[in-house]
């Protein structure tokens, strides 16, 4: 048995690739919180409080557009719907004695690289070797974000414009190989990409925000998938 | 404009910290309804492309290298290219085809 110094370390330790890819993420998401006119230390606090790309991204998307507060909200929520999947399953791979404080606290930071390190744990999670990985990662997403919008600010235009497109790559590396694994996930995918673009153009529907619209896409086209495909075994 | 930032940064942080701790502090029981379960799985593919495309053609300042960029990004992912590199060659395309148009 390890005790809670060696476990708090060995979290670090497999943290640290994490750690670095969050620092490039985080660095384009600055980019883009630069382009919405947040600022660095606005940007820090909100990475240091969200921890979630696709959910941050979407909340500063809302911000950049002015949105409400409440269209915020939902928008933030739809991001990080998965998130409740997550938590459900990593409430499983607790101690059922485990303290709730514990519980609370690895919430704070329940992301899907983390979310991959805690379950491959072998027995019940012990949320000293997961505060380890928060430690290293959460400063390394936070200070990402706000070296993206510092830097942002002072180099030339046509760059800027250039790793904007940055956070869009990835969310293609994402969805990508996913929808060529799973035919479903093809369908649902182009057909995201189509309804999407057509909601810009049709009279009416274009008339409402950018974050409604991917709110109304994300639960219709969901709820469609799930209805005529539906998961008999969902991995996680 | 401030104020505004500042509330939105801690009504996001709000959501996401009630999303991820309510299923670990209260309801401990594992989703089992075959449903919910296939929707939760679809939710980030659907939102990640509605917010990709055409969100990524209005980023940059032409049509044309944000749609380039796209498709490489698209084609590149499809064969498996890591991430970080899928990310970076699609910065590298819009600058490219920026300067040139």
């Amino acid at each position: 048995m390890m005790n809670k110094k060696e476990l708090f370390g060995r979290g670090i330790k497999d943290g640290i690739p994490i750690a670095l890819a969050y620092f490039a993420v985080s660095f384009t998401l600055g980019i883009a919180m630069r382009n919405a006119g947040i600022n660095a230390i606005q940007g820090f606090f909100m990475s240091l409080l969200n921890n979630a790309s696709a959910g941050e991204y979407a909340g500063i998307s809302m911000i950049a557009i002015h949105a409400s507060y409440l269209e915020i909200m939902m928008m933030t929520f739809i991001a990080n719907a998965r998130y409740l999947l997550m938590s459900f399953a990593l409430s499983q791979k607790f101690h059922p004695q485990e303290r709730i404080i514990h519980r609370m606290i690895v919430g704070f930071d329940l992301t899907d690289e983390l979310f991959g390190l805690a379950i491959n744990q072998e027995g019940y999670l012990k949320p000293f070797y997961y505060y380890g990985a928060m430690a290293i990662t959460m400063p390394c997403w936070a200070i990402g974000t706000m070296l993206g919008i510092l830097v942002g600010n002072v180099l030339p235009a046509s760059i800027v414009q250039a790793l904007s497109v940055a956070l869009f790559g990835m969310f293609l590396a994402i969805i990508i190989p996913e929808a060529k694994k799973e035919k479903p996930v093809l369908l649902v995918v182009i057909c995201a990409f189509v309804s999407s673009y057509l909601c810009t153009i049709i009279p009416g529907i274009s008339a409402l925000s950018e974050g409604t619209r991917t709110i109304l896409l994300t639960i219709v086209l969901a709820s469609l998938a799930a209805f005529f495909f539906p998961r008999k075994e969902v991995q996680q | 404009m401030n104020t505004y930032i500042w509330i939105a940064c801690i009504l996001m942080a709000l959501v996401s910290y009630c999303i991820r701790v309510l299923p670990l502090t209260i309801f401990r029981k594992e989703i089992k309804n075959e449903f919910i379960k296939s929707f939760l799985y679809y939710v980030p593919y659907v939102t990640l492309a509605v917010m990709t495309f055409p969100a990524i053609i209005h980023t940059t300042s032409s049509v044309w290298s944000g749609l380039f960029a796209f498709l490489v990004g698209i084609v590149l992912a499809w064969k498996g290219v890591s991430m970080f590199q899928t990310s970076i060659i699609c910065c590298l395309v819009v600058y490219l085809v920026q300067l040139f148009l």
